[in-house]
């Protein structure tokens, strides 16, 4: 008898647009795609543009983390006009960007994830919902939502927090090729550091509880979603102007080892992707984006990162475990763990770097676009790896190439075959209820995904598949 | 990590009580936002070639809350990025309300409607083993709709997701449906919550807003961002910044200021804790109708002709 195929499209409650395709025997997943749904062509509209623009650009990427974009970018161009930033300068992008993941970690347990373990009023947007196996008793559930509806005015405070020193959030001006646009000023260093207590206070008393009861009471998720158990990070918040002394560190983690990353190990597959065969295995700096919609072997827009030709999950667990700051396992609830953990943590190292501004101090580097040059920005968004790679020919950018973490995570499979991250976490997952597989989104929400970037081009008159549509 | 019973009863009163709510009437806070919601105009909101960064804005809303819009105002019927449905559970609710609901409920659209291939490059979600596009939902929806407001650049002037060479063909909502459409423009990159929640109570109590000729609600769009800016005495003395991080007018950083229409500089953001310019950056014209390539390279300075005439010049 033929596998049951189950459709779930649209995946909600993530970021950008995501179709998952599984199929069920006995009960289990045993195997799974990941299909993004949405082509924009940044890499096509970036071309042939002045290079400081990009920084602009990139950001309108993701609407969630742009900060960490806008980083990326600007460490790219940097790369490429060889210049050094100033340390104010350092320190203001750590903590606009680390104010960011405060609101995105937030953002994604409660109002992304936590409908998935718990049920709120019978009103919209809580309803329709999922039938499923909601474990909390009545007086804990509804304590989460209401937690749920503080978590709305508590992560407005990061954006504010933001905006003090780059004007608006999402998406800000104030990172520039060379620094930041305004020097500090000890009544913006109290403002940030006023609001960060408030969040502060949230995370130790509210997210980080809450996220420990979700953790009891479905504590089988404790072992599913675990997926390749590959993890990478780039690193993060240099804490000085080498670029080698990072807050979370460089590294892999792989059979049970902490190994280095060599960017040049970087690679991006295509077989299964819509993308021309000839264009597989390249690395970054050297990628392509030529669209063939018609391959009939792909089935994703997003290209499959590999390293040494293997695939690797990203995000908080990967960086707080490449840290040795989390160890306790792979899975969906260590997932939800480490990124509830990293704030705290993130939080605290705030207070620490705001305090270490010098008001009135230089925030910029005096450059200008070269003729030529390449460089690459590797850093980590809050949803894990991000690098920006870029070429530069007649002050002009020739090729401009992303990988975001969500490439990584819903990676379709590569040339050999193997799985993406998401999509091997799947594999195992128990399915009670083929019209209500509550089970499925929980694997796939526990990575944060966020599909702003990852692309699936649909053949007009799409194969008779015997799906069933959830 | 194991919890104790005696622990996991400890941390749910803590965190009940650090909210001050007493556990013994959190079944009725809920009734009573049940209660509250019922009735509420129904919106329903679709999401295009965009970055959810409008969302994301709306969510930044400080009077009135995000929570009290929800819960209070408006009646958030589908929002693929914070309603609790998925798969065929989403699209049955959003064919059924918007039939239930057809000549009562808010379209907010938001991010470009990719049209090339028959816009194959923006799907929303399967029906019956078929991709749904967001071109065809567009029009599927907009006949039956109350009111039409295209959020953001993107969905009110292709935006980013435009920007040349524009590879899938993204329009604006109003270049899909046609120029007698009748669409509520409220450009930004992101757009600003008040902007969008503005908009929303006016259409609930006073109906649609006055709309100057690119569709924007003339409340928010009319003055340019030059004519309101605090640095404006400085443009008049000639004081320009030439380095970031400088004082004065941003005119020579590239300040696309003169040819923004927009309440940036009395409205600021975020709470209005403060807004590009008084960062320091010159601004980039995210809320002009011409957004992306009309604005861009970003960083160099309007040609000297758009540059705003001062009085001595006029006399």
């Amino acid at each position: 008898m033929a596998n049951q195929k189950i459709t779930i499209d649209p995946i909600s409650r993530i970021e950008g647009h995501l179709g998952i395709e599984v199929e069920v025997d006995k009960g289990k997943v045993v195997d799974a795609r990941t299909i993004a749904t949405l082509f924009r062509g940044f890499e096509i509209i970036l071309k042939d543009r002045d290079p400081r623009d990009a920084i602009n650009i990139t950001q309108r990427i993701c609407g969630v983390c742009s900060a960490d974009h806008a980083l990326a970018s600007a460490c790219a161009l940097e790369n490429a006009f060889g210049v050094t930033i100033p340390d104010n300068a350092r320190i203001i992008r750590n903590i606009v960007v680390g104010a960011n993941y405060l609101h995105s970690h937030i953002l994604h347990f409660y109002h992304l994830a936590s409908l998935d373990y718990v049920t709120g009023p019978d009103t919209a947007p809580f309803i329709p919902r999922f039938k499923g196996d909601y474990k909390l008793p009545k007086n804990v559930n509804d304590t989460i939502v209401n937690h749920y509806l503080e978590a709305l005015k508590i992560r407005v405070i990061p954006h504010e927090m933001r905006a003090i020193f780059v004007g608006k959030a999402p998406h800000h001006v104030g990172f520039v090729a060379g620094g930041v646009t305004q020097k500090p000023t000890v009544d913006k260093i109290t403002a940030y550091l006023w609001r960060l207590k408030q969040v502060q206070e949230f995370i130790n008393n509210v997210y980080v509880p809450d996220v420990m009861t979700i953790a009891s009471a479905y504590g089988d998720y404790q072992k599913i979603g675990i997926g390749h158990k590959n993890l990478l990070a780039y690193g993060v918040f240099d804490l000085d102007s080498s670029g080698k002394n990072k807050f979370f560190k460089r590294g892999r983690y792989t059979g049970d080892k902490l190994l280095d990353l060599d960017a040049a190990k970087i690679t991006e597959d295509v077989k299964y992707s819509w993308y021309e065969d000839k264009t597989s295995g390249k690395a970054p700096m050297d990628g392509l984006t030529e669209p063939s919609p018609q391959k009939t072997a792909g089935y994703s827009w997003a290209k499959a990162p590999r390293y040494e030709n293997t695939p690797y999950e990203v995000g908080p667990l990967a960086r707080m475990w490449i840290n040795n700051d989390y160890r306790k396992g792979i899975s969906v609830i260590d997932r939800h763990a480490a990124r509830a953990l990293e704030a705290q943590k993130v939080a605290n190292a705030l207070e620490t770097w705001v305090s270490q501004l010098k008001p009135d101090g230089p925030v910029w580097t005096d450059c200008s676009v070269p003729q030529t040059g390449t460089g690459c920005g590797m850093v980590e968004a809050a949803r894990g790896a991000l690098g920006h790679w870029l070429k530069i020919k007649d002050s002009k950018i020739e090729n401009y190439q992303c990988v975001v973490p969500s490439t990584w995570n819903t990676s379709p499979r590569d040339d050999k075959g193997v799985r993406g991250p998401i999509e091997e976490a799947l594999i195992g997952t128990p399915v009670a209820d083929a019209d209500n597989p509550i089970e499925v989104v929980r694997v796939v929400r526990s990575f944060d995904p966020c599909l702003a970037c990852a692309v699936h081009l649909i053949k007009p008159n799409g194969q008779i598949k015997n799906f069933r549509v959830v | 990590m194991p919890l104790t019973r005696r622990r996991f009863l400890e941390l749910c009163g803590l965190s009940a009580a650090g909210l001050g709510i007493s556990q013994l009437c959190i079944p009725e806070v809920l009734a009573a936002l049940e209660k509250a919601a019922t009735g509420n105009p129904p919106v329903i909101w679709i999401q295009g070639a965009g970055d959810d960064g409008c969302l994301v804005s709306l969510l930044n809303t400080a009077h009135p809350t995000i929570a009290e819009v929800l819960l209070k105002i408006i009646s958030l019927q589908y929002n693929p990025t914070i309603m609790a449905a998925s798969g065929k559970t989403a699209i049955s609710h959003l064919d059924t309300v918007s039939e239930k609901e057809k000549g009562k409920f808010i379209l907010v659209v938001e991010g470009a409607i990719p049209t090339k291939d028959n816009g194959l490059y923006c799907t929303i979600g399967q029906k019956d083993g078929k991709h749904i596009t967001i071109l065809e939902t567009l029009k599927n929806l907009a006949p039956k709709a109350k009111a039409i407001i295209a959020l953001g650049a993107c969905a009110a002037c292709g935006g980013v997701s435009a920007g040349k060479p524009n590879p899938t063909e993204a329009k604006s909502v109003k270049d899909v449906l046609g120029k007698d459409a009748s669409v509520i423009n409220i450009p930004g990159c992101p757009a600003h919550p008040d902007w969008l929640v503005g908009t929303l109570v006016h259409l609930l109590m006073y109906g649609p807003p006055q709309l100057d000729e690119q569709g924007r609600p003339k409340m928010f769009f009319s003055d340019t961002i030059h004519q309101n800016c605090p640095n404006y005495s400085y443009y008049i003395d000639n004081v320009f910044a030439s380095k970031f991080g400088e004082k004065g007018c941003l005119i020579q950083l590239g300040c696309k200021g003169p040819v923004t229409n927009s309440d940036c500089p009395t409205r600021r953001w975020n709470s209005k804790v403060e807004w590009c310019i008084g960062a320091g950056a010159p601004c980039i014209g995210c809320c002009s109708i011409e957004f992306l390539d009309g604005l861009t390279p970003f960083f160099t300075a309007l040609p000297e002709p758009l540059w705003p005439k001062k009085q001595n010049e006029l006399a």
